[in-house]
């Protein structure tokens, strides 16, 4: 029952085979045995989730029907969940206890979902290894010597060891894909925009964007569903005409052309990611999709664009941890400076200070032109790449990653190494596109995934083609054997 | 290294970090390579090019000046560190 996808759950569920609550205490169960290896879950609601299934038993009994009724799901650690304990993967907020619902969590709550817990994450979701948690890292479930990737790496290894049959994301500049793609699993990031962000705690703002964790594209677009659309409490909300994501999975690709920038398969890339990614474009090709070769000239500066622009907005956001509305406060403070200092000072892990200096230094007087002013000139650039790109192609495809997981550790001493592992998937965050991360193959046995980035607005593309690759795969049917 | 000690100081005391000496030192490592891997920007030329703030170059949306949101300052004041009488506590300010 574990292996099977939301849709299939869903079905079992229509049909009386399983109950609710069953499959509740089934994920539940499957959490308890495993998280004291994997570390997926910073906190676990068996009340609470227990609670929510007893009720949609009880609906299910009385013949009503919801999009994800009695369904269970998990949450990463940045959305608010009221009464919930709501951390970020942070000291800062570990005493924290949300007094509301994220727009997200009141979506799924709606829809009759049940929430099982609260998924691990980097810190503030600043890193890509899950290693900057307060918690501790979490272990790949095809390796437990590997990073599950980040920042939503306690979702995706969450959703690829079954211990949840999906999970929430967000992704700032990679961190759905990244982890989807290390843990074998199907991750897809919306438009800007599409997701509301009220109630999921702020890193930077302009690249932030919540997005569905599954094994398929179908279970994607089944999330989306409830996911996306306009929150009048989100400013950078966008009203568009309510969409049906599952109604475009089973149209025909063929006509379809896919661009393969060349920029996105040069050296550095691992030998069996650029093998897998050939294959992938067979299979591809036997389903009428064309391919043609593109360029994204100014892609190598995503990653340096990337890290003046985060951190310059993380350090403005994450201002208001002060130690007086809520969150940690230091010991015996002098005076209120110290007060600051200290509760900020030890609070915060140094991936975050890092960051908050760095973008308080791009921000401060003098440097501001040199530094974030050309930061935003040279994201221009990056985004009519992709609009000159999509002239000619539907899609963009190449790999999500340059490699597949790397050992715990590897990089955690050297944050330009670190942040070299996004340099794929940070460009769609600047110019605000969708992108998806699909399984399409192993390298020693370790999972690996392919990107694909479409125009704004277009995630149906995204899901329908990936949901025919999936067809003609099994990549994303398979798990690790630990936990069969 | 882009930086110095003195520089790492005084970012630190804007952001409101405390950190150790020890720590400064390699803060002011870290936070250089960091610089010195951004530094490629400097080479592209981006005359004329207008900063581009938000994916869609969308502007705030308005709504009309009204209260939206009710009083839940008990509920609220339940997550601070230290209240009384309805008012957050902080270290004596002014003696």
């Amino acid at each position: 029952m574990y292996r099977k996808t939301l849709s299939e759950l869903a079905a079992e569920l229509q049909k009386g085979q399983i109950s609710s609550l069953e499959l509740t205490r089934l994920f539940l169960d499957r959490i308890e045995a495993s998280n004291t290896t994997l570390n997926a879950f910073i906190s676990v609601d068996r009340e609470g989730a227990e609670q929510a299934a007893k009720v949609a038993d009880a609906r299910l009994t009385q013949g009503q029907t919801g999009p994800l009724l009695g369904l269970p799901l998990a949450h990463k650690d940045i959305f608010c969940t009221e009464g919930v304990k709501t951390s970020c993967g942070s000291r800062m907020l570990d005493n924290f206890i949300s007094p509301y619902d994220a727009s997200v969590v009141a979506r799924f709550k709606t829809a009759g979902a049940v929430m099982l817990g609260k998924t691990n994450m980097d810190e503030f979701a600043m890193g890509s290894s899950n290693e900057t948690s307060w918690y501790g890292a979490v272990k790949n479930p095809w390796d437990n010597t590997c990073v599950p990737g980040g920042s939503s790496g306690g979702s995706a290894a969450a959703v690829s060891a079954r211990l949840t049959p999906v999970a929430t994301g967000t992704d700032t500049g990679g961190s759905i894909r990244q982890p989807a793609a290390l843990c074998g699993i199907t991750g897809l990031k919306p438009t800007y925009g599409r997701v509301s962000r009220y109630g999921m705690i702020a890193f930077a703002s302009s690249l932030d964007q919540a997005g569905p964790m599954a094994q398929t594209a179908e279970d994607c677009a089944r999330l989306l569903n409830v996911m996306a659309g306009f929150d009048e409490r989100d400013s950078t909300s966008i009203d568009n005409t309510p969409e049906d994501f599952t109604a475009a999975l089973e149209q025909s690709l063929a006509g379809m052309t896919i661009g393969l920038p060349v920029e996105y398969f040069q050296e550095g890339i691992h030998a069996n990611v650029a093998q897998s990614l050939d294959t992938a474009i067979d299979e591809l090709g036997k389903l009428g999709v064309q391919f043609k070769e593109i360029s994204l000239p100014n892609q190598h500066l995503a990653v340096p664009v990337y890290y003046v622009v985060a951190p310059a907005e993380c350090s403005s956001n994450l201002s208001r941890y002060d130690g007086v509305r809520f969150g940690y406060r230091c010991e015996n403070p002098i005076d209120l400076e110290d007060m600051y200092k200290r509760s900020r000072g030890e609070g915060f892990g140094n991936e975050v200070k890092r960051r908050i200096m760095i973008g308080t230094y791009v921000l401060s007087a003098g440097y501001y032109d040199a530094y974030y002013l050309k930061a935003q000139q040279i994201r221009h650039l990056i985004s009519d790449d992709f609009k000159k790109a999509f002239d000619q192609v539907d899609l963009i495809m190449g790999p999500t990653t340059p490699e597949p997981a790397f050992k715990l550790g590897a990089k955690s001493k050297d944050p330009v190494s670190m942040y070299l592992n996004d340099i794929y998937t940070i460009s769609a965050n600047l110019a605000g596109l969708p992108g998806i991360s699909v399984p399409c193959g192993f390298a020693d046995g370790l999972p690996i995934g392919l990107q694909m980035i479409a125009p704004a607005f277009m995630e149906s593309r995204l899901l329908n083609i990936a949901h025919k690759y999936q067809q003609v795969t099994d990549w994303h049917k398979r798990m690790p054997a630990d936990y069969e | 290294m882009a930086l110095n000690e003195d520089n790492v100081r005084s970012i630190a005391h804007l952001a409101r970090l405390s950190m150790t000496d020890e720590e400064r030192g390699h803060y002011t490592e870290e936070l250089s390579t960091i610089l010195d891997f951004v530094e490629v920007m400097r080479s592209i030329d981006t005359t004329d090019v207008v900063p581009m703030a938000h994916p869609h170059h969308a502007t705030q949306r308005l709504r009309p000046d009204v209260v939206t949101e009710t009083d839940q300052r008990e509920k609220f004041q339940h997550q601070a560190p230290a209240t009384e009488d309805g008012l957050y506590l902080v270290p004596k300010v002014i003696d």
